[in-house]
């Protein structure tokens, strides 16, 4: 059978599941179907139930480490949908991110694993060493090189990456009702400039003085994923820091992967974060100057809706605008297969998944796709490009909602 | 037993690449369903088509292997745990419904359609599929078939079988027909009948035919408590007494109730002894005269907190809280076992009684969530595989308990199938005469008994129990 097997008892790192989060799992497979790599599968291999059971397997020393065992936990998108669904309350996002943090402590390196590490820690822990890779990327995108690379065809057009503005500090429109700080994030600023300007502004509608953290950096939500729980745990001491310099209600977050993470491993910052549509729902915006005349499509963010659960508030900010058509998918809450940087690293896979996700999609005839992740947004995109359906836009929900208030946009 | 390369080969070519699974470290993921029991496959063979799906049991019958039709592995009898080893064949790359026929209310789907995915389909057209599994979620339509299985709606729109028009079968040779056709009634041996239920053991299902009906013009759903278990069960004997059949009717005990409501938060009185769940449909008026009349009987049963679903949303959240309490009971221990045995509405009370005492006397949590109005009990025992021993208990508490429900009266299985957990208890019900006449039927249809072995009949030859019979739990693995 599989290769390199290694001593059974292996499962026993510091940060490996624990038995008693794995025994929450009763094997009633009410998973199943709403696990992504299963509906494109059909294998028990591939479902929620059976990634526990191999891991109980694997904890209990009754199955041993093999390349064929680690494929199928790598297989996994974490998009914790099955999380949502089960009833028997399974912690399956902890369960995936230590059983991926005991496969990176055993398994032997390899290169693949190795630059992924090394990109997250050295690449997307530093805000400025990333943008200048934005930068050499826009350049190449300029001289049309990038559709040489074949990851080069994932990303968008790049504009003019976003910086904080001077002073740190964005005033309120109108009266000031909150002072919330702000997640400026890695990827967000270099891919999608547009969705910051867009969200900060509707902060400041909402009644917001926002405040950019000076210092902060990468959340660590992809380092964590990946099963590199140390370099989030280092990301997370650095960030906790940073915000704690000044007083704030609460940290608003427009990056569903950044909140998620940031609600479950920041301990006291947690409580006080906001997903942007969380929050701008319970804040309230002052009413649409404009109608925007588009049909559009909402794509759940796994992060958002699953980790989240966070399904409403978008759509109800969307609805609320005059003009608007809303139009759902059939499945809107399964993973578009971008998962972090799954689409990088399981190529296969998450083209299959995402060739559902474009199928249902293009089946509602939307003008526009509004989502709130830049994973999503990326893959979506690229999807539809590839299809030649790059007439369909992909937006942020931010981007969308700005358009409503033309005054200050 | 690692099946030759050259089978594994002629499958491949069967099915394509990738369609075969025979590394051990993935047959022992596949070992499972959701009863407590296992077994080994030799290998997972997942077809695309009928044709497919043909030529590999043609295959399997040439070289005398049992074959395993498996759905999603959500059975809670050990239906798909391939118990003589074999294949299993995983039905669930045949997903699509075929086509929906608003003007005939019918549907034609593949067998690895799952159930909530047809109710959605079907909802476009204002119509659902009954039979509604509190597995709907993860289930497939051949699964149901083969279990004939219920749920809450089943009490008023009847279950499976009453609403299958039709199979596209495959025979243990390889053979194939369809049965049934496009109505309930046809000329002839009603040879559907006799495949709706027959737990895979004789033939293949691979495309199915069903009866659709309209989504009513209102529905009522109502959730009362109750200070026992006891004045509950005398609230259902009442409504039914009086000639009411709602559409659903459902009790959830004071542990189910906790559980659920962790997860679901969907309202349920967590103080409460009982709850129930009430469901009527139909034309406006005649659904909410009706509902004055069941809320008067409730009342009159000490109900208390009677509570209306105020929408759609309120209605969806009180099913999904009924729906998934199994699932939820592993808040309170990581493994469940349950029984669905059916007694007389009237004996419910005692029956119950007999399940708490014997779940005292082993000193195991049981939590109770059933179809009352059918009278199907679900009694969960609720325990941690990781204490030592504790199966044996398990097991013999889990026997206690369905002899209580047959000396009551009452039958072994309303909906899960009998399996591998409850063909040792068939002579209970069944006299040496009715099994040999079921068996001659497999004989018919199976001569060489290569399909789904070892279930529903009791085999002398075999321990009759559980933790025995099973190659896995023989050797008291974890799992
Ligand atoms: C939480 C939970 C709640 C449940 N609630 C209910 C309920 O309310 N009512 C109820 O009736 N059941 C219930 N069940 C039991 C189970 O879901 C049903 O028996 C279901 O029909 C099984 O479907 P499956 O696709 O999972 O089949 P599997 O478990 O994969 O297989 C079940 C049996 O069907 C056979 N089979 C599967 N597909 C085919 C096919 N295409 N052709 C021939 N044979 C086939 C298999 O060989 C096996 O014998 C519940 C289970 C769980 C875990
Ligand atoms: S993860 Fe939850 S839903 Fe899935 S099999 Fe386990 S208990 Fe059931
Ligand atoms: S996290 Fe997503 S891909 Fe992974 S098992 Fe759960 S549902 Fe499937």
């Amino acid at each position: 059978m599989a290769v390199d097997i290694r001593d059974p008892k292996t499962f026993q790192g510091p940060d490996a599941p624990s038995d008693d989060d794995l025994a929450t799992c009763v094997h009633c497979g009410l998973c199943l179907n709403a696990c992504p790599t299963f509906r494109v599968t059909g294998l028990e291999t591939e479902s929620p139930r059976g990634r526990i059971y191999l891991m109980t397997q694997w904890q209990r020393g009754e199955l041993p480490y093999s390349e064929d065992l680690a494929r199928h936990i790598d297989l996994c998108l974490g998009c914790r949908t099955c999380e949502a669904v089960c009833p028997s309350g399974v912690p399956y996002g902890r369960i995936i991110e230590h059983g991926r943090a005991e496969l990176e402590r055993i398994r032997r390196p390899n290169p693949k694993s190795m630059v992924v590490k090394q990109a997250l820690r050295q690449l997307l822990g530093h805000p400025r060493r990333l943008r200048l890779a934005g930068g050499v990327t826009r350049l190449a995108q300029r001289l049309r090189l990038t559709g040489i690379v074949g990851p080069g065809r994932q990303l968008p057009s790049l504009a003019k990456a976003w910086r904080p503005p001077p002073g740190n500090v964005a005033p309120a429109i109108g009266e000031r009702r909150y002072r919330v700080a702000f997640l400026n994030g890695c990827v967000m600023p270099i891919f999608y400039p547009h969705a910051h300007d867009a969200s900060v502004r509707l902060l400041q509608l909402a009644g917001c003085e926002v405040w950019f953290p000076p210092g902060q950096r990468c959340c660590g939500a992809l380092h964590a994923h990946n099963g590199d729980l140390e370099g989030a745990r280092e990301l997370r001491g650095h960030n906790a820091a940073a915000f704690g310099l000044e007083s704030f209600d609460y940290l608003v977050v427009n990056s569903a992967g950044c909140g998620s993470h940031l609600k479950d491993f920041y301990a006291n910052l947690g409580a006080r974060v906001r997903d942007l549509s969380e929050f701008l729902l319970e804040a309230g915006l002052p009413p649409p100057e404009q109608p925007v005349n588009v049909r559009v499509t909402y794509q759940d963010a796994c992060h958002l809706a699953h980790a989240q659960r966070i399904r409403k508030q978008p759509r109800e900010l969307l609805q609320a605008l005059p003009g608007i058509e809303l139009v759902e998918m059939e499945n809107p809450d399964i993973c578009c297969g971008s998962a972090g940087i799954y689409n990088a690293v399981q190529p296969e896979m998450s083209q299959r998944i995402l060739a559902e996700k474009l199928d249902d999609l293009l089946s509602r005839n939307p003008q526009v796709v509004v989502t709130g992740n830049p994973g999503c947004q990326m893959q979506i995109e690229a999807g539809l490009r590839e299809r030649g359906r790059g007439d369909v836009r992909v937006q942020h929900l931010a981007e969308l909602l700005v358009a409503a208030y033309p005054k200050v946009s | 037993m690692a099946l030759p390369a050259a089978v594994l080969h002629d499958l491949e070519r069967i099915v394509g690449k990738g369609q075969v699974i025979a590394d051990p470290l993935d047959l022992r993921i596949f070992e499972r369903d959701a009863s407590i029991t296992g077994a080994l496959p030799d290998a997972i063979v997942l077809p695309a088509t009928h044709d497919e799906a043909q030529q590999v049991v043609k295959l399997a019958a040439r070289h005398g292997l049992p074959v395993v039709p498996r759905g999603a592995g959500t059975g809670l009898s050990g239906g798909a745990v391939t118990l003589h080893g074999g294949i299993a064949l995983q039905l669930s790359r045949m997903r699509r419904v075929i086509k929906i026929d608003p003007e005939e209310k019918t549907a034609l789907v593949q067998p690895g359609v799952v159930n909530s995915d047809l109710q959605h389909a079907a909802s476009h057209h204002g119509l659902f599929y009954a039979p509604d599994p509190s597995s709907q979620k993860a289930c497939t339509i051949g699964g149901n078939v083969a279990e004939n299985s219920g749920g809450p709606h089943c009490l008023y729109y009847g279950v499976t079988t009453n609403h299958v028009l039709g199979v596209r079968a495959i025979f243990a040779d390889g053979s194939s027909a369809w049965l049934g056709g496009d109505s309930l009634h046809q000329p002839g041996y009603d040879l559907l009948g006799v495949l709706v239920g027959s737990e895979g053991t004789l033939a293949v299902i691979t495309e199915v035919k069903l009866r659709l009906v309209s989504i009513p013009e209102h529905i009522v759903t109502l959730m009362a408590a109750f200070p026992t278990i006891e004045t509950a069960s005398h609230a259902v004997s009442d409504v039914i007494g009086h000639g009411i059949v709602p559409a659903a009717l459902e009790m959830m005990d004071q542990v189910t109730i906790g559980a659920v409501e962790a997860h679901y938060k969907a309202g349920y009185p967590t103080e409460a002894g009982a709850v129930l769940l009430v469901e009527m449909d139909g034309l406006r008026e005649s659904c909410t005269e009706l509902t004055g009349t069941v809320r008067s009987l409730l009342e009159q049963n000490e109900a208390t907190g009677l509570r209306e679903a105020a929408d759609a949303a309120e209605r969806e959240l009180l099913w999904a809280g009924r729906k998934g309490a199994i699932g939820a009971l592993g808040r309170i221990r990581p493994n469940y076992y349950l029984h669905d045995g059916v007694v007389p509405r009237s004996r419910l009370p005692g029956v119950l009684r007999s399940v708490s005492e014997i779940g005292e006397h082993y000193q195991l949590p049981v939590a109770n969530v059933f179809h009352a109005g059918d009278g199907n009990l679900h009694p969960n025992i609720l325990f941690d595989l990781r204490d030592k021993g504790v199966l044996e208990q398990v097991e013999e508490a889990g026997e206690e308990m369905l002899r209580a429900v047959v000396e009551a009266g009452g039958t072994l299985s309303g909906e899960h199938g009998i399996g591998i957990e409850k063909n040792s208890f068939m002579p209970w019900i069944y006299s040496p005469d009715d099994l040999a006449a079921m068996r001659q039927v497999k004989e018919v249809f199976d001569s060489a008994g290569l399909l789904n072995p070892g279930k529903i009949f009791p085999d002398p030859d075999r321990e009759p129990r559980l933790l025995a019979r099973a190659g896995l739990c023989a050797e008291a693995r974890w799992w």
